[in-house]
């Protein structure tokens, strides 16, 4: 595996500008503008219907832009079909010829280039070989399974030593064991061929798990876009804290909060705001902000509490072995774990207990 | 033990019985008739008082020197050799052209797949028009447009038979285009989408992938042509009448000809003889020679 002679360059850089796309009145992209760095792992991510996979058609050239332009390795590529781009892609479905046997699905690319047959060859096996393909290659993609057509589905994208590899769901049809080894695997992939990854998915967890940037979609705009870590810890607005994290961020309107509360450790504020609390923030206290318990959820290695501080209700994440007696809890969060948002505009306030 | 033999007798009985409705009629009307036609055909033909008679293979010898015969068989061949592969070649190609992203799309399927609906009578009672020299639908475009002489393409015997067959690919063209495009249908647009970032122009992605991803239905549309090739022959009787001297005459309308015009039943039979084991060799080697390059999902 080590010995791999594929691709094992820099990937290309992409460049969005103020990418439009709209389908029957819908602005399915609305100006979207990002920077995917040469070699980097970018990750799509959003709920159903937010861009991401119109975003990834676009970028592929399967789908011609309304308006702005995209750059890959700073040429315009705008009007450029789909071949002309050299990049691959995997799709959702794999999108693999059923009456061809996996060899020539994954050589498909190179036969349609007239790449010689040596070549041709040497580079299926080198593919195969990485992607624990051999003993596969004579048979038809019907006769694999699952996680085995998905990487036959890999293989065609990766033997063509593309600068670019766009991924649209690709695990979204694996069961959950198989999907955990192979967003291990596609990371390692990406990390030692080299190339520049764009990858959508709607699932959180692939996307903190694997990528150096994720780019949080919604509505056609891009609602945040930084590391796992960054978007995590200081989410730029409220839909991004919502949208990370299971469970999600406890959102309470900060007036509404003090007035149930007074002793809430809360940063100061002014007009209309919105606190944020992660459920796995708050501790329980003695003295704290008291709160009733409304259901108790048991997860094995935690406990979910949903209770109320006056009407408003928030989630609590304990450690499972303490099980929470009597119907009051006494709260307690540390102040710089506390997230402001602007009620009108849903984005971001920081305040000064942040640590950088 | 005992009672699950029991059982497995009334299942196998009550399997029987739910076949037998299909069986008799399969019987009835196909191999019965078949197998007569058969012991028909070694016989003579009977009149009056004259019961038929064993007469062994005259009957097969008169076909062989039967000079109209050869001639019709050679008409037939021609025939399907003509219409099978031009009517499924126009049918794949409309197929083609109506499954894409075009305005009007509806109107254009109905517009293909009319002929199928209309009756071949009336089909060749249209085309009737199309032909009638002088003042039919081509003379009228070959004086109008052209200033070339009235022609009788029905009434020639080096134009008759190939009139015919345009009517017959005709009708039978956009009936074959519904499965082609059913199958079309079927194929994910994915494949395109994943040929095209492979840099596969259209055409390799036609013989590539397409092509064979159709030939179950290529299979299908082609015995279905090979069969209505030697089966439909309505329009002859509409259009020609089998003339001009025999020139469009097929082997299903010279044996209709053989069995209620002349009443020679017994020739009749040994011509019906020989047109099912045409049928038979062709229908065996379709599915023996395709087999093997057709791909099943």
């Amino acid at each position: 595996m080590s010995s791999s002679r594929l691709f094992n360059g820099s990937g290309e850089a992409i460049s969005l500008q103020n990418l439009q796309k709209g389908w029957g009145g819908i602005r399915a992209v609305d100006g979207i503008d990002l920077e995917i760095d040469a070699g980097s792992f970018t990750v799509l991510l959003g709920p159903s219907g937010c861009g991401k996979s119109t975003t990834l058609r676009l970028i592929a050239g399967l789908d011609e832009v309304d308006g702005g332009r995209i750059l890959i390795g700073g040429k315009d590529v705008t009007d450029q079909p789909a071949s002309s781009r050299d990049l691959s892609m995997v799709f959702q479905s794999y999108a693999l010829f059923p009456h061809l046997s996996v060899a020539e699905n994954i050589i498909f690319g190179l036969k349609v280039r007239r790449v010689g047959r040596a070549e041709c060859e040497q580079r299926l096996q080198d593919t195969a070989d990485l992607l624990g393909l051999s003993n596969f290659l004579d048979r038809r993609p019907s006769q694999l399974s699952g996680g085995q057509q998905q990487r036959v589905a890999l293989g065609r994208a990766i033997i063509s030593e593309r600068p670019i590899c766009l991924m649209d769901e690709p695990l979204s049809n694996l069961d959950a064991k198989l999907r955990h080894d192979m967003r291990v695997e596609l990371r390692e992939l990406q990390t030692k061929l080299g190339f520049t990854m764009v990858y959508v998915t709607h699932d959180q967890i692939e996307a903190i798990s694997m990528a150096d940037k994720v780019v949080l979609l919604n509505e056609g705009k891009i609602e945040d876009a930084a590391t796992a870590q960054e978007i995590y810890e200081h989410p730029a607005s409220v839909f991004t804290a919502k949208f990370m994290g299971t469970p999600p961020m406890n959102i309470m309107p900060a007036a509404e909060l003090l007035r149930a509360a007074p002793n809430a450790p809360l940063p100061p504020f002014s007009g209309e705001t919105l606190v944020g609390i992660r459920p796995e923030s708050i501790r329980l206290e003695d003295g704290g902000v008291k709160a009733k318990i409304h259901n108790i959820e048991y997860l094995g290695a935690d406990t979910l509490i949903d209770c109320r501080i006056g009407d408003t209700a928030c989630l609590v994440r304990v450690s499972g072995d303490i099980p929470p007696s009597g119907d009051v809890l006494s709260l307690t969060w540390p102040i710089e774990k506390v997230h402001l948002f602007d009620v009108a505009s849903g984005k971001r306030i920081d305040t000064a207990y942040e640590k950088e | 033990m005992k009672f699950t033999r029991t059982t497995a007798q009334l299942n196998w009985i009550y399997a029987w019985l739910l076949l037998s409705p299909a069986l008799i009629m399969l019987f009835a009307f196909t191999h019965y008739p078949a197998i007569v036609t058969l012991i028909s055909s070694f016989f003579s033909t009977p009149r009056g008082k004259r019961p038929a008679k064993f007469i062994g293979l005259e009957n097969y010898q008169a076909l062989i020197n039967d000079e109209i015969f050869w001639h019709v068989i050679w008409n037939n061949l021609l025939y399907a050799l003509a219409t099978i592969p031009i009517s499924v070649a126009i049918a794949l190609v409309m197929a083609l052209w109506v499954n894409g992203k075009l305005r009007g799309l509806g109107f254009l399927r109905m517009a293909y797949f009319t002929p199928t609906v209309l009756p071949l009578i009336a089909v060749a009672n249209i085309w009737l028009f199309f032909y009638t020299p002088g003042f039919g639908l081509i003379d009228q475009i070959r004086n109008g447009l052209f200033g070339l002489p009235d022609q009788n393409l029905l009434g020639q015997t080096d134009t008759v038979l190939w009139a015919v067959m345009a009517v017959a690919i005709w009708k039978e063209a956009g009936f074959f285009m519904i499965f082609y495009l059913a199958a079309l249908q079927t194929i994910p647009p994915s494949l395109k989408e994943a040929a095209d970032i492979e840099g596969a122009s259209r055409w390799t992605f036609f013989w590539r992938i397409i092509f064979p991803l159709l030939m179950p239905t290529t299979l299908f549309v082609s015995v279905n042509a090979v069969i209505n090739a030697f089966r439909l022959v309505d329009h002859i009787f509409v259009m020609t009448g089998g003339g001009p001297d025999n020139a469009s005459t097929l082997l299903l309308f010279y044996i209709y000809e053989q069995a209620f015009k002349y009443w020679q039943t017994g020739y009749a039979a040994t011509l019906t003889v020989v047109l099912l084991a045409l049928l038979s060799i062709l229908a065996i080697g379709q599915f023996f020679f395709f087999d093997r390059k057709v791909h099943y999902r």
